[in-house]
């Protein structure tokens, strides 16, 4: 009897050293990559780097410029397309559960979330690129369309989660419907919204695939959305996937730049979420 | 206020409201309209394709543009192998993930510590692991190669799969872990009062209960590993012709739907070539969109009972 | 007729299929405090909420029937002007999370974009807090979040935001039924003082106080009206047996 317990028990501790063991060694080739990127870009990133675009092929010097001004347009605009549409969404999607538009819409938007970014790329090429050319604007629209799952999904949780009775104190008050959404419903959610929106936008910053078809990439510094526009990562593949080495040490900057990005865009949702206790 | 005023201000606060609420409808229909609109653009542009070659292409075994050849054979089992090795390695660490955060350590700063970082191997562009691996991870890949007798070409499947299990391992690790937190604690302190250990409670209580959801939650996984572009497109190689044999497909270099999308592309001169890739784009919509569906269904189905 | 506010004739309200209001037909007068009572599922609260329309907003909730303020079909009127002259307070304080207690007090001017010069909105909010009993607790921190009050506060701070909007009739939605017994005796005392400006329905499940606050109480039953009559009459000698149960706790 005692013997059956002791082996229970060992079993029992085994199983669990298994599993701390499994569960913490994911983070070990996280932790490689960022050492190994921050290690590789953080030298090539001063000034210089910043202001100044890439030096001809073959040549040392040269910055990432064009990439920076280009991903910062390219998201301006997919954001100003994708957060209206987005939380206007979110807000039908919470406030008629159960219609029939509704149940289509969270399909949709489901389905939109699981489209390979690839696929993106191809369709926006199709609807953008082929009639009017390849553009920084195309690259906008493709992008915003990865952005709106994600701000649909997050603006209509948050609401959802607000007491009902926040709606009929106002409109008890005789304030018409759109005042109590766009006044009462929509500020009282805002910390959920918005690092929707953040989250959003931190996904996208890195996204290449819908890119390539779309924005194309660009040697020069570029402020015309209708021309072809240079990106961070679009930058950091071509770059990476050449044979010159000054290349590869333009993409390892680039890659840190936008690793930080992406780092400091996600620990600013956490911070957001936390102070204001919001389940995402 | 004056009654008469604030009875008009009503009546022209009514009309906005009308208008607000059609405005809704009308923004939410637009996603409609847009998922509708790439599904049919899809079909559209990959009916040259599907005319000329009709569903054999599915199982042509060549891929050769040159010679006006095209079957997209060499694809669907470099994208099957890549997603399902990846998948294979990925599921064992995002369970033990699930069961460490869901079950033994719930709460305090460790927890959190490695949730966070959890969620961060999501956040880390796929372009940048793709850099990382195609300088740092394929000469490994290469020595060992070496070392076990096979051609050490360093880049393919087996590289590409690796580097996409640790990319899943959030999606499945994730909705594991919230859902192993959703098992009711009665259950769980019946088997404990029945004298079981911890161990047997995971064994016999919760992966049971859980078993669907996590099913769900590496479908959700699979789903991501399908539709990878970048990382795969610069680590698998770039091989449409298919190998001789099997470790030779694995270790060697290939192809899958969305590298070769991402890579031919930009470069198809022809319509027939030109539409066969967009079919390629087509079948990646279907699968990944049946299989987020089938899991997004079987979570919804989950956490309302 | 003069005095009558609020007049229902053979009103009945529905949640899709469930007939939940039937054919009640009552006069409400002015300046009164009427309680209104009966067990839970009686269609009290869906009968409180036809008279400020709050009811249709859920989907599938319908009422037919005549509802009147003064001589005017409620339900031919235009919803957010009802809800402007009929004020209503709910079972469990909500003031705007977002808000301060000052604009809590102004949020029906501030939330409909009404213009009000900053002296007249100070006017405002001192007198809605003077007649709501919460001046002097909160006159020195106005601009903190209402939701720093206490739940007693919190209540007679909506109470405050139904007053400032000047309304005919403020409905109460069970208003004590989430405060602790003091903060039930400061909104109960409350009652006594608006009356003299305000006609106020009060829907309760405490007979002790409808007894204490009311000057008529209608008794609901089954989504029935089974009795209508003074306070004082009812709990004496009621005249349907139903009613006489109910008080007497043959049932709950």
């Amino acid at each position: 009897m005692d013997a059956r317990i002791g082996i229970r028990n060992s079993k029992n501790i085994l199983f669990k050293a298994v599993i701390v063991f499994f569960a913490f060694v994911v983070t070990i080739p996280l932790i490689i990559v960022l050492l190994y990127i921050i290690k590789q870009g953080v030298m090539q990133v001063n000034w210089h780097f910043l202001t100044h675009i890439p030096a001809p092929e073959g040549e040392k010097g040269g910055g990432i410029a064009n990439a920076l001004v280009g991903s910062f347009f390219i998201i301006i605009i997919a954001s100003v397309v994708a957060i209206p549409i987005g939380i206007l969404t979110g807000i039908y999607l919470s406030e008629n559960p159960g219609t029939k538009l509704s149940y289509y819409t969270g399909l949709c938007v489901d389905i939109l979330q699981g489209v390979p970014s690839i696929v993106v790329g191809i369709v926006v090429y199709f609807w953008l690129v082929k009639p009017l050319g390849f553009s920084g604007f195309s690259g906008s629209m493709a992008l915003a369309i990865m952005m709106l799952p994600i701000v649909i999904r997050s603006t209509e949780q948050t609401l959802l989660l607000l007491p009902p009775s926040l709606k009929e104190a106002a409109l008890s008050l005789g304030v018409p419907y759109y005042r109590v959404i766009l006044k009462v419903i929509v500020p009282c959610g805002f910390a959920g919204i918005l690092s929707g929106i953040i989250l959003s936008i931190a996904r996208i910053i890195g996204e290449t695939a819908p890119l390539l078809f779309t924005a194309l990439g660009n040697s020069f510094l570029s402020t015309n959305m209708a021309k072809p526009m240079e990106s961070l990562p679009h930058l950091i593949f071509t770059y990476a996937t050449s044979p010159y080495d000054d290349q590869h040490d333009l993409a390892w900057g680039a890659s840190f730049i936008l690793l930080m990005f992406v780092l400091t865009l996600n620990l600013f949702t956490k911070f957001i979420t936390k102070k204001w206790n919001i389940q995402l | 206020m004056e009654n008469n005023k604030r009875l008009d201000l009503s009546y022209t606060q009514m009309k906005w409201d009308t208008a607000f609420k059609r405005i809704l409808i009308f923004i939410s229909g637009i996603l409609l309209v847009l998922v509708v609109g790439i599904l049919i653009t899809l079909i559209i542009q990959s009916m040259p394709s599907i005319k000329a070659l009709g569903i054999k292409y599915l199982w042509g075994k060549v891929w050769d543009p040159v010679s006006n050849i095209y079957g997209a054979y060499p694809f669907l089992i470099g994208t099957l192998l890549t997603s399902f090795t990846a998948l294979i390695i990925s599921i064992p660490f995002s369970i033990a993930i699930g069961i460490y955060l869901g079950e033994y350590n719930t709460k305090g700063w460790l927890s959190n510590l490695l949730k966070n970082t959890i969620e961060l191997i999501a956040a880390v562009p796929s372009i940048i692991y793709g850099f990382w691996a195609l300088f740092v991870l394929v000469p490994i890949i290469r020595t060992f190669e070496t070392k076990i007798g096979v051609q050490p070409y360093g880049v393919g499947v087996f590289t590409s799969s690796i580097v996409l299990a640790v990319m899943i391992i959030p999606y499945a690790a994730s909705l594991g872990t919230s859902l192993i937190r959703m098992v009711p604690s009665p259950l769980k302190e019946g088997a404990y009062a029945l004298g079981a250990t911890r161990f047997e409670v995971i064994r016999s209580v919760i992966l049971p209960y859980t078993r669907s959801g996590l099913f769900a939650g590496i479908l959700l996984s699979l789903g991501r590993a399908l539709g990878e572009t970048m990382a795969v497109t610069m680590l698998i190689g770039n091989t449409s012709a298919i190998a001789d044999s099997f470790k030779n497909i694995f270790f060697g270099p290939g192809n899958t739907m969305a590298s070769v999308i991402a890579n031919e592309f930009a470069e198809a001169d022809h319509t027939l070539y030109f539409s066969a890739l967009i079919e390629l784009g087509l079948v990646l919509f279907f699968v990944t969109v049946i299989i987020n569906l089938i899991g997004k269904r079987i979570i919804t189905k989950y956490t309302n009972n | 007729m003069e005095h009558t506010v609020i007049s229902a004739t053979k009103f009945n309200a529905w949640f899709g299929d469930n007939h939940v209001v039937k054919d009640v037909s009552i006069g409400i007068e002015k300046n009164q405090v009427i309680a209104v009572m009966g067990p839970s599922g009686c269609g009290k609260t869906t009968f409180l909420r036809c008279i400020n329309r709050m009811h249709e907003l859920i989907p599938g909730a319908t009422g037919k029937g005549s509802l009147k303020l003064y001589d005017d079909e409620i339900y031919n009127m235009n919803p957010i002007y009802v809800r402007y002259k009929i004020g209503m307070v709910f079972q469990r304080p909500n003031p705007f999370p977002n808000l301060s207690i000052y604009d809590n007090v102004v949020a029906g001017y501030k939330l409909n974009g009404l213009k009000v010069a900053k002296a007249e909105q100070d006017n405002i909010v001192e007198k809605s807090l003077t007649s709501a009993a919460l001046w002097n607790e909160v006159k020195d921190s106005l601009h903190k979040k209402g939701t720093f009050l206490s739940g007693g506060q919190q209540q007679r701070l909506c109470i405050a935001r139904a007053i400032a909007m000047e309304p005919e009739v403020i409905l109460f939605d069970e208003p004590t039924s989430a405060l602790d017994p003091i903060s039930t005796a400061s909104v109960e005392t409350l009652f006594h003082e608006l009356k003299e400006n305000y006609t106020l329905i009060i829907v309760t499940h405490n007979m002790q106080q409808a007894a204490r606050v009311s000057d008529k109480t209608a008794f609901f039953y089954m989504g029935e009206l089974v009795e209508f009559d003074d306070t004082k009459t009812m709990f004496t000698s009621p005249t349907d047996t139903r009613t006489q149960n109910y008080i007497t706790g043959r049932f709950s």
